[in-house]
């Protein structure tokens, strides 16, 4: 069974059809890369996905329930968590407490035990802490747990972007485009980590520029083109396809 | 070599062409005497703070390193700060009966300015109505008492709960709203509370007020006298402190403040942002309605004229001074502005000259408060 | 005695209206609420009294009145303008990177500080404006209507009109708006941006003292409160309008105006000042973007 169904999703601003007609499904543990010129919608895709704009028409169904139409926060605690084309962190909070806050649904303090600070609480807060650490380890920033999430480098920024997804507990994870301004060395770091990933057992979806970088990770591939997707399948199969190449190079090169 | 003299005479033509500014602007306002007379302290002070300042900005670098290694030596448990309290509980062992009556004030703004510092500091909604809530809080508890009867420890749960029910049904609608659209809507509403309170004759009196507030007991006993009273006060200001610094220290804090610093990157790590804004302005509104019974049973009486817009900015500015975010700022803040006019009565006329000029130069110059490490909420 | 409250509330909304066009051309291009706007126009007000009186000790009041009223009003506009410009360069320039609350608050310090050094320097008493026009007017359809109701109407309609062309048709008209789209751009095809937002603060500042003026004229009486509530009252035409709409402005604060007449003469007059409090939450609430704005969307 799939983990993600996606059923003739369309999303217009107005008069502008940014989406049109999307379908596809996903398996769980694979990693799906979505491709496509710029402005093709693929981040208004992944905005549809994750509950920041409602989707004109269709339907999305994540795990057996259709999330099509709820607010962004539901669907992270359902289980689909997401990173940021511009980088979006807690700046003035620590590296740690970054991925705290990310497993604000995975654990229940109400107001009694928070303030009479019972036992229970304290070794819930104990355990976040020790959770947080170890998603820092997994993506290597460990020694910048306390360090302010604003001061890191950019490449730490987006690892601790992924750390943070991964923290919240979803089981479907969608990086928008994860290996931005990163020199090729960051690159194949990255590469590794999102394997990495999927051996958790989790699913990956990324929108992502580098061909080299998709061809060599994706499971899967989704290539979309003015809204519209005009090819599924892959690596190899999206290399070879007419109409990818068309995309991307345009009319003029014939 | 030619550096220094060019330095010099930039500086001397900068500080007499600002001087000539302001004493021009100054002149229809006192006349050509006190205005010449501007001209000259101005001209002199500028230069002398330009001069002072090429020698002073390096040791300024200098003094936040020092802190800042200071802060990273201090102890992780946070139990040492216990011996803050030992003079606090002195205090009226000590002191005259006016120090001690500056010292209620004070207790009952910290609690007002750490209520405000989770709404403002913590969560990074600007507040500028705050007083509404303090407003209700007082007018609730002064009818409870004086129509109803009831004693301070019946009144002020009652009191509170109806603060709390203000701020959350009040945030409902107002929290769709963000930023400086959000900080007039809660002027309004500040002004609004006020407006009724002064013409709603029949239930409130109007701006005559209400008098005659008894006096809190405790177990039987009248705490009629200053000192008793004081510590009543020093106990709230100590569960405000506790409880304030435990929830923010949860995950409901880590919320919060997610919001302040990205309210759309906090709903994609599964933070609802409505419910924990809400959340926010009612625990906000809380302490304030427990500040406003305090205030109402210190002063046996009550009138609109406690409650203006002048007042909301001036619990802001102990929340903005003190540092935003910080329980330590915010009590250091809200002490210096209670104490700070005690001292400056003599010159009681420039009082608010100098808040005014005192919360431009903050916000240019430090904007993260004197105490706090962090800025006022951040937005893209 | 309806068209009298509509009479009056024409006056109050054009003056409204007056100082709603800073708010709304400040917030067009720096999305800064100048919360101390509404002090500039209380400025104004005593500096129209202030320099009124010198010229008469001077005699010139004497030898020409329209001479020194004219005199008056142009004094009085520069002087305002000049701290319009002041407070900019001083409380709002260093805070141009600075989160967006921080120039709000500062705003807010402006405020006090203007209020109190007015207080200060002229005393919390009231100043009382001289009568001049005396209460001579005329009568239509059995309404009367001072010579200072009708002044107040039609220079500020003149005035609004002014502001409308020169918009329109200058070359800085069409750079203050260029730099309302799009700052950085603006600054890209050479637009200097600085000068602009000054020029904006000037023009914003020069139309609250000529309502300042025209106010303290109109009632006769002004005291250094007066900016804070004339504030918010025009800011709030300014939200009604949609800010950052110029003809917005104008309508807004002519509405505000009919509103508070006529709530005041037919619901209740004590709570006069409430109104445009109610009607700034009301308006936000259900329709943040002004009654002639259009919508935007927050972009992820």
């Amino acid at each position: 069974m799939s983990l993600l169904d996606i059923r003739g999703v369309s999303k217009h601003f107005g008069g502008i059809r940014a989406i049109e007609d999307i379908s596809f499904s996903l398996k769980s543990s694979t990693i799906m890369s979505i491709i496509g010129p710029n402005g093709a919608g693929k981040t208004t895709l992944f905005n549809c996905l994750t509950g920041f704009i409602k989707p004109t028409k269709g339907t999305i169904v994540f795990a057996g329930t259709d999330i099509s139409g709820f607010s962004a926060d539901r669907v992270t605690r359902l289980g689909i968590a997401r990173t940021f084309q511009n980088i979006r962190l807690f700046g003035g909070m620590t590296v740690i407490e970054n991925v705290m806050v990310a497993q604000h649904a995975t654990i229940r303090s109400n107001l009694f035990s928070i303030i009479t600070r019972t036992g229970t609480f304290k070794e819930t807060e104990r355990s976040v802490r020790e959770t947080a650490y170890e998603y820092l380890e997994f993506m290597g920033l460990e020694s910048a747990a306390e360090h302010t999430a604003g001061s890191l480098p950019y490449g730490a920024q987006r690892r601790l972007e992924i750390a943070r997804t991964l923290a919240t507990g979803a089981s479907l994870i969608l990086l928008d485009e994860p290996t931005a301004g990163m020199n090729p060395l960051e690159t194949d770091g990255m590469m590794q980590m999102i394997k990495n990933i999927r051996e958790m057992g989790k699913t990956v979806i990324i929108i992502e520029h580098d061909m080299k970088f998709v061809m060599g990770i994706s499971d899967r591939i989704v290539v979309l083109d003015h809204g519209v997707k005009i090819a599924e399948g892959m690596p190899k199969e999206i290399k070879n396809n007419p109409l990818v190449i068309e995309a991307y190079l345009g009319k003029e090169a014939h | 070599m030619t550096a220094v003299p060019r330095y010099f005479s930039r500086t001397l033509l900068r500080s007499s062409i600002i001087s000539l500014w302001s004493a021009v602007l100054f002149l229809p306002f006192k006349g050509l005497q006190a205005s010449l007379m501007l001209f000259g302290v101005l001209f002199l002070l500028i230069l002398l703070l330009t001069l002072a300042g090429t020698w002073v900005s390096p040791r300024l670098t200098m003094a936040a390193a020092v802190r800042e290694r200071m802060h990273r030596h201090l102890p992780a448990d946070r139990r040492y700060l216990l011996l803050f309290l030992l003079p606090a509980l002195g205090v009226p062992f000590i002191a005259q009966n006016y120090i001690i009556d500056v010292a209620v004030l004070a207790g009952i703004y910290i609690i007002l300015a750490l209520g405000l510092n989770v709404v403002v500091g913590y969560t990074g909604l600007l507040n500028l109505g705050f007083v509404a809530y303090y407003a209700i809080g007082a007018y609730s508890f002064a009818l409870l008492n004086t129509r109803l009867g009831l004693g301070f420890w019946s009144a002020m749960p009652v009191a509170v709960v109806i603060t709390t029910l203000a701020g959350f049904l009040f945030a409902v609608p107002a929290l769709r709203l963000k930023g400086d659209y959000l900080a007039l809507v809660t002027l309004g509403f500040g002004e609004i509370v006020r407006i009724t309170l002064n013409n709603w004759d029949s239930f409130t009196n109007g701006p005559n007020g209400i008098g005659s507030i008894s006096a809190p007991t405790f177990v039987g006993i009248s705490l009629v006298t200053l000192s008793a009273y004081y510590y009543l006060v020093l106990f709230f200001v100590l569960v405000a402190i506790v409880v304030i610094g435990r929830v923010q220290r949860s995950r409901i804090g880590r919320a919060w403040i997610a919001l302040r610093e990205d309210e759309i990157a906090a709903s994609a790590m599964g933070v609802p942002s409505t419910m924990y804004k809400l959340y926010a302005v009612s625990f906000g509104a809380f302490w304030a309605g427990i500040a406003g019974c305090l205030f109402a049973a210190k002063m046996r009486f009550i009138s609109p004229e406690s409650f203006t817009f002048m007042e909301s900015v001036l619990i802001l500015c102990m929340v903005i001074l003190g540092g935003l975010g910080s329980i330590g700022g915010v009590i250091v803040g809200a002490v210096i502005l209670v104490i700070l006019p005690e001292i400056l009565r003599e010159v009681q006329m420039y009082r608010m000259l100098a808040l005014g000029a005192g919360i431009v130069l903050l916000m240019i110059f430090r904007p993260q408060g004197l105490f706090g490490g962090r800025v006022v909420s951040s937005r893209h | 005695m309806l068209l009298q409250q509509l009479i009056n509330g024409l006056t109050l909304g054009s003056v409204y209206a007056l100082i709603a066009l800073g708010y709304t051309m400040v917030y067009g291009i720096l999305e800064l609420i100048n919360f101390a706007h509404g002090e500039i126009y209380m400025l104004g007000a005593y500096l129209g009294i202030i320099i009124l009186g010198f010229l008469t000790a001077v005699g010139l009041t004497a030898y020409s009145m329209p001479l020194a009223l004219a005199l008056t009003l142009l004094l009085t506009i520069i002087f305002s303008a000049s701290y319009g410009f002041t407070v900019e360069k001083i409380a709002y320039r260093p805070l141009r990177a600075a989160p967006k609350l921080s120039p709000l608050i500062s705003a807010i310090g402006v405020s006090i500080f203007l209020q109190n050094y007015v207080m200060i320097t002229q005393g919390s008493t009231d100043k009382v404006f001289p009568s001049l026009i005396g209460s001579a007017g005329f009568t239509v359809l059995s309404t009367r209507v001072t010579m200072l109701q009708a002044a107040i109407i039609v220079v500020s309609g003149i005035i609004m009109a002014l502001l409308h062309a020169f918009i329109r048709s200058t070359r800085t008209g069409k750079a203050m708006r260029a730099v309302a789209q799009d700052r950085s751009m603006a600054a890209l095809v050479g637009i200097n941006t600085d000068t602009i937002i000054s020029v904006t603060f000037i023009i914003g500042s020069g139309l609250a003292a000529i309502a300042g003026l025209m106010v303290s004229m109109y009632y006769g009486l002004v005291n250094y409160f007066i900016g804070y509530s004339a504030g918010i009252k025009a800011f709030t035409a300014a939200v009604l309008g949609g800010i950052g709409n110029i003809p917005g402005a104008m309508f807004g604060g002519i509405l505000l105006g009919l509103i508070e007449s006529l709530g005041a003469a037919y619901i209740s007059s004590e709570y006069k000042d409430a109104y445009a409090f109610i009607i700034l939450i009301v308006i936000l609430l259900v329709r943040p973007t002004g009654l002639l704005g259009r919508d935007v969307e927050e972009k992820i």
